[in-house]
């Protein structure tokens, strides 16, 4: 398994935000997570590639345990992931905001990323971009920075936070296309995300959290289909 | 399925600044020659105005490094210069040392006092790392203020073989017929300007290296960085460590120059980072160019307006506030925002090589 997740708490004093999370990716695995606001989705995601500490159980990450792995190394160590609100370095053009992530999370020199960096920003439809400041962006080419960013360093497992929201219907559909396309290249996808017509459309599994439990898990279609889930599906749209 | 390989393939290229910066490159060496050839015709006020301005400037881009990119606001920069000019009494007085020889290895012990200095005030985050910083750096005074054969509490003077020891004095007096005061001055002049050429290279290189990619990126978005890989810790270590190395060898120099030390003086908040601090916030923090604007500034200001003895401070305030309110980028941000100006470039550029199409079946 790629990514493996067991027996994950975390508790803020008396709220508990994730409660005995189970959860794997295997390589090449696109796995999507649905779940109301509040629901611990970020959370996870932030015990995984972020700073925060679990309560109990443990994040393997290519049979590595990562307890007191730092962020840079969890990144280096092939973790990319995006923000629900994108955080673009604004006075860094779009390319450098690549450079960064492909020259440090690589390990490489300027030089040898430019390539990728460009095939990237290409796939992503940011070249005509590429030399713009980053603050100077809309919000969509926002979103792809995030993605192209990420891509950058070259991960094996890519974490998507709500990528879908806040788009028209052609933007999603543009960016379900550009997500496949990533997929094809090997790369497993965890994506979270309110926008479920644009989630299923790519994923292989879904999984569905509520109060920092996951209720449910399986095939997409036949999970949106138990009444449980229903409920909180139609929560989500409404 | 030959969709793909008809599909154009494109090479990309990286380039560093653009030919622009080989005119701007021309200009600057004109100026430093200017600068270097000045003491021929200016007089003596002049040229001790300029060494203020050049340590100030110095001192300032020192502190930007660590402010304005590093994310490192510091109130105690003045640990350093201090710590420099002391060194510089120390090595001169007791080690019988030559004041220039003197100046860099201040430089290396700077960097080592900065070590142990930043395992503790590296703990600390924000407003705390703020006050820590300058609390070190009053430990740093009370503790100079103990050693008695540097003066104690009252500091101490440089004996006149000292400050008249500096190879090229002997040289100028005969070639400019001077005294020797005003040869030491022009000798420190040319020490003064070939430091801050060295701080405005310095920085310019870290800026254009990997570690500046870095730095633009904890500038604008920490977090951020540190979850693309970049190690957070190191390069601020780095910074720290590497700055307080100038910021050192800036203090030996600024009292070679004074030729007597005090530990109220050589400590002192107001003068070493204060009027710092002014400056790289009315130039622009975070630019290269920000810090030269504000230290021209803050000079004509001390030139033209300190007679007014505490209208002045008041004034210095004031410009301060309105430019923090008004100009949050600075006097360079406001004229650089509209037109794109950059003295010092460092952009990375993606270029397209060119489009080589996979033939097919001629």
């Amino acid at each position: 398994m790629l990514l493996e997740v067991a027996g994950l708490k975390k508790s803020f004093g008396s709220i508990v935000v994730a409660d005995d999370l189970d959860l794997v990716v295997a390589p090449g695995e696109a796995v999507g997570i649905i779940g109301p606001n509040g629901a611990g989705k970020t959370t996870l995601f932030n015990l995984i590639a972020g700073g925060l500490t679990p309560t109990a159980g443990h994040i393997r990450f290519d049979g590595r345990d990562l307890l007191g792995v730092a962020l840079p190394a969890r990144c280096r160590a092939g973790i990319g992931r995006t923000h629900q609100i994108p955080q673009p370095f604004e006075k860094l053009t779009v390319f450098e905001n690549l450079l960064v992530g492909a020259v440090y999370g690589r390990h490489q020199s300027e030089r040898e990323v430019a390539q990728s960096c460009g095939e990237i920003l290409e796939r992503l439809g940011l070249l005509r971009r590429a030399n713009a400041l980053a603050g100077s962006l809309t919000l969509l080419e926002r979103k792809r920075l995030e993605m192209a960013r990420a891509l950058a360093t070259a991960p094996r497992l890519l974490l998507l936070d709500e990528i879908a929201g806040g788009l028209t219907e052609g933007e999603c559909t543009e960016l379900v296309a550009t997500i496949r396309e990533i997929r094809k290249t090997g790369v497993a996808i965890l994506w979270i995300e309110h926008v479920v017509h644009a989630l299923l459309a790519v994923i292989d599994r879904l999984v569905v959290l509520n109060f920092g439990r996951k209720i449910a898990e399986g095939v997409p279609k036949e999970v949106m289909k138990r009444p449980d889930v229903y409920q909180i599906y139609i929560g989500i749209e409404a | 399925m030959d969709d793909a390989a008809a599909r154009p393939v494109q090479t990309f290229r990286i380039e560093t600044a653009g030919g622009a910066s080989r005119i701007a490159a021309s200009i600057a060496l004109l100026i430093v020659l200017v600068l270097a050839l000045l003491p021929m015709f200016a007089g003596r006020t002049l040229i001790q105005d300029l060494i203020f301005l050049f340590y100030m400037l110095a001192l300032a881009q020192c502190w930007n490094l660590l402010a304005g990119y590093a994310g490192l606001i510091s109130v105690g920069q003045q640990a350093f210069v201090g710590l420099g000019g002391y060194l510089l009494f120390a090595l001169t007085l007791i080690g019988g040392l030559n004041p220039l020889l003197a100046i860099p290895i201040a430089g290396v012990v700077s960097a080592l006092f900065a070590l142990p200095t930043a395992l503790i005030v590296f703990r600390l985050r924000g407003a705390y790392f703020a006050i820590g910083t300058w609390v070190v750096a009053e430990v740093y005074r009370l503790v100079f203020a103990q050693i008695k054969p540097l003066g104690g509490g009252t500091g101490t003077s440089l004996t006149p073989t000292i400050t008249s020891s500096v190879p090229g004095i002997e040289w100028v007096k005969t070639l400019l017929d001077l005294r020797t005061p005003a040869a030491r001055d022009i000798v420190s002049y040319w020490v003064a300007l070939a430091l801050v050429v060295a701080t405005l290279a310095a920085v310019y290189f870290i800026l254009r290296s990997r570690r500046g990619l870095a730095l633009g990126a904890i500038r604008d978005h920490e977090a951020a960085a540190a979850g693309l890989g970049v190690d957070i810790y190191r390069i601020k270590l780095a910074v720290y460590v590497a700055t307080a190395a100038m910021t050192g060898m800036i203090g030996a120099l600024i009292y070679l120059q004074k030729a007597r030390i005090s530990p109220d003086a050589a400590f002192s908040v107001l003068d070493w980072t204060a009027y710092v601090i002014f400056i790289v916030v009315i130039g622009g923090i975070g630019t290269m160019e920000g810090p030269v604007v504000g230290a021209i500034i803050f000079y004509l200001m001390q030139r033209y307006l300190a007679d007014f003895g505490a209208y002045y401070l008041i004034l210095l305030g004031t410009l301060g506030i309105l430019v923090m309110l008004f100009a949050p980028k600075g006097l360079w941000g406001l004229v650089a925002e509209r037109h794109g100006l950059t003295l010092f470039p460092t952009r990375r550029r993606l270029v397209i090589e060119a489009d080589k199409r996979v033939q097919l079946n001629p």
